[in-house]
């Protein structure tokens, strides 16, 4: 059927056919006429009217890192299409699918400084997968299209669609909408090769200290279950990145915890004793690895990845197999021969006993003294039944958050790891909830993160959206006091924080909210966080001097991690 | 790590802003761009892109893996200058009295294979094509002459291998668009 159409009506009905039922956005000159026309779709495609920009590219991170769908974002021209800048940039660092829409003076009036103008498509080519600026509105579905296929498939990313006012305007026929599922020049879905798969079966085989290190790529091709089985059938204990935490149930007895910089012990230290490590969609970040040079010496590397461009970046490899990770591991399965490590998996059991004497009973588990961080994220942990969707925000929180939640679900956790922005968390979790309505959504964050996108409370209020939040508040820049603490002789540089009335400025917002001062409060005060119908913030006093251990500095040796500001493991 | 000339080839769709991704790939390594020229290739709706660069071959393979990843480039390939035979083409614009002064005008012309293209009362121009040093070695023979300007296109190359990659990839992508199922 054939209708004279504007191109932003073009756009909106390309969105939902799509399958897109959700966007993040806020008005300005530029999209206005897709906004007029917004109004007329407002049963069909929903808007959610952030306070800031950059909110509306987490919100999408946080929507797409629970649904797995493209997260969609609409904003305006010039200052609006700078502030999206971060949030498409953390997308692209941790793989997440995302199609941004920003608008864009008329044609006749680009390059010339136009009000509002910027050049787009220049500033995000390095941070996009791909940019494009619709000119003409006969291009449209054609973009927006290709905008989807590119987002959601391969290696998800974000995708920019620049869209100037006049192809808004301009009017076109709109055809039956064709999705995309071909481009030439890009394979998102590698043929795998069973010689690489061949190669890299004889070596799991023939190995005695395997090791999977599961990361974001397992999350992202759904392949949880796959990963459990390799593992389950070749007795091989597995570790998470950051990203790669929920792949595995924590109760799993091969799961044997995180890796890197603030990771377990254990998974850290058998890194260096492993003679067979198998990575599935991580990539050696700089975090994980420590010192390249002294990474696995005795280990042979299998690198499972769908984006070739991982392989031998950052480590040697010995095979590859380039592939989608559960495609490859459904192949590999029968290739396995059922083994049985017992001696290997034990040698986990040490380090996990020094991390808990050291580490986890004084963090976790105080008897007296102030509360700390990781005693916060076990109790709401315990109370959520381990089943919530874990927010975080940037920082000690979001260490702590990482390692005191145990997850029994997929898709459990959602955090900035490879950009690390602050003011992540809280327009992320308000995504996630609204991509998963059914599920509980905490979200712990810091005083300093906190105030970075703290407008987004107002999103929170006009939605009503059910975000339990725990701010862990130590009135400081927490993990740079801790460096400056460790390596800068205590030189507090710029990182105490003088704070407002958290909870006052919650309840401004609509947002129940209680202090919590004392470890006597403290369970009260989850619950009736929990209970809650609707949002909670619980701003929970912490000390500062409260440091996430054990932590491998950066460029040090995985081998050498401080137990705490003294001691280091191995203990002499 | 050892330095030496790589020769990047990349065949990309012929769309706007594929210099810009291509050439920021560099940038942010750090990596100074010797020359480069940019052309439609023998194929229809196909640009061929020919970039020098001096770098470590770690270095390189990434960079070419990360041009590869940029969704409307084809194909990247990485060569060392004896995997390929190569040109460029300079041109020399030399004051008209100073070289008809000369005697071994002639000679130097006849030994360099070089063209002359335009004749002034004021200036001559001159063309040669060749490697590098070749242009260079009659540049240092004619600033005697006081060049007013010179210029150097980027490399052109063409690979010494019998195979030919890209229409390989073509092929195969053809045979994957055929085998796919249409989308839902």
């Amino acid at each position: 059927m054939k209708e004279m159409i504007s191109g932003a009506d073009a756009l909106i009905r390309s969105l939902i056919c799509e399958g897109v039922d959700l966007v993040f956005g806020y008005p300005g000159g530029s999209i206005i006429p897709v906004y007029d026309k917004l109004y007329d779709y407002q049963d069909s495609l929903k808007h959610v009217l952030v306070r800031h920009e950059q909110g509306a590219t987490h919100a999408a991170q946080g929507y797409a890192r629970v649904t797995g769908r493209p997260g969609v974002v609409i904003v305006t021209s010039g200052p609006a299409a700078t502030n999206v800048i971060t949030g498409i940039g953390d997308a692209l660092m941790d793989s997440t699918p995302m199609v941004v829409i920003t608008g864009q003076v008329a044609t006749p009036f680009l390059g010339f400084d136009a009000f509002q103008e910027t050049d787009v498509v220049g500033i995000t080519q390095p941070l996009s997968k791909w940019s494009y600026q619709i000119r003409r509105p006969q291009d449209i579905a054609w973009a927006v299209a290709r905008a989807f296929y590119i987002a959601s498939t391969g290696r998800p990313g974000p995708v920019v669609l620049d869209f100037t006012k006049d192809a808004q305007t301009g009017m076109v026929e709109f055809d039956d909408y064709k999705k995309c599922d071909f481009i030439r020049s890009y394979t998102p879905r590698p043929e795998i090769n069973d010689d690489d798969l061949r190669r890299v079966a004889d070596m799991i085989n023939a190995a005695e200290r395997p090791m999977i290190l599961s990361g974001h790529g397992v999350m992202i091709s759904q392949a949880e279950a796959d990963l459990a089985a390799m593992a389950e059938k070749g007795d091989i204990p597995v570790a998470a990145t950051l990203l790669g935490l929920s792949t595995m149930p924590s109760e799993h007895p091969l799961y044997k915890g995180m890796l890197g910089m603030h990771g377990n012990i254990g998974p850290n230290v058998n890194t260096n004793k492993a003679d067979l490590l198998i990575a599935i969609g991580m990539r050696f970040d700089d975090r994980v690895t420590g010192n390249v040079k002294t990474y696995a010496p005795e280990a042979k590397i299998i690198h499972i990845d769908i984006d070739e461009s991982e392989f031998d970046k950052n480590i040697a490899t010995a095979a590859t197999v380039h592939g989608d990770a559960g495609e490859v591991l459904r192949m590999l399965l029968p290739m396995i021969e059922p083994r049985k490590h017992t001696e290997w998996l034990a040698e986990f059991d040490i380090p996990a006993q020094v991390e808990y004497e050291k580490v986890i009973k004084r963090e976790v588990y105080p008897e007296s003294g102030p509360m700390t961080m990781g005693e916060v994220v076990n109790k709401v942990s315990e109370a959520t039944g381990h089943k919530a969707v874990v927010v975080t925000d940037v920082g000690q929180n979001q260490m702590f958050a990482a390692r005191y939640s145990r997850y029994s679900e997929p898709r459990s956790i959602i955090t900035s790891g490879g950009l690390g922005t602050m003011g992540f968390g809280l327009p992320a979790s308000i995504g996630a909830k609204m991509g998963a309505p059914d599920r509980t959504v905490c979200f712990f964050t810091g005083d300093g993160g906190l105030q970075m996108t703290i407008q987004e409370l107002g999103t929170i209020l006009e939605y009503n959206t059910d975000i339990k939040i725990i701010l862990l508040n130590n009135n400081f820049l927490g993990n740079v006091r801790q460096w400056q603490s460790l390596f800068f002789n205590d030189r507090f540089s710029q990182t105490p924080l003088i704070n407002p009335d958290f909870v006052m400025i919650a309840e401004a917002y609509g947002i129940g909210a209680e202090n919590v001062e004392t470890r006597e409060q403290l369970d009260g005060a989850i619950r009736r966080m929990l209970d809650h119908d609707g949002a909670y913030l619980i701003n929970v006093n912490i000390d500062e001097t409260d440091m996430v251990f054990p932590m491998t500095p950066a460029g040090a040796d995985v081998n050498n991690i401080m137990l705490n500001a003294t001691e280091t493991y191995p203990i002499d | 790590m050892d330095e030496q000339l790589f020769t990047v080839t990349v065949f990309s769709e012929n769309q706007v802003g594929l210099l810009n991704q291509i050439s920021i790939i560099f940038t942010r390594r750090c990596l100074n761009i010797e020359s480069l020229s940019v052309s439609p290739s023998s194929i229809k709706g196909i640009h061929k892109f020919t970039i020098t660069c001096f770098s470590n071959r770690p270095m390189m393979e990434r960079v070419v893996k990360q041009i590869e990843k940029r969704i409307d480039v084809l194909k990247s390939f990485l060569y060392t200058d004896d995997e390929i035979v190569y040109q460029e083409v300079a041109l020399y614009k030399v004051p008209t009295p100073q070289l008809l002064d000369d005697k071994n005008v002639e000679l130097i012309i006849r030994r360099h294979n070089a063209r002359i293209l335009e004749i002034t009362r004021e200036y001559v121009v001159l063309e040669k094509t060749g490697h590098s040093d070749e242009t260079e070695a009659l540049f240092e023979e004619l600033r005697k002459y006081d060049i007013r300007q010179f210029v150097r296109s980027g490399r052109v190359a063409v690979t010494k291998d019998t195979h030919e990659y890209l229409n390989m990839y073509l092929d195969e992508q053809e045979r994957r668009k055929s085998h796919q199922c249409p989308a839902l």
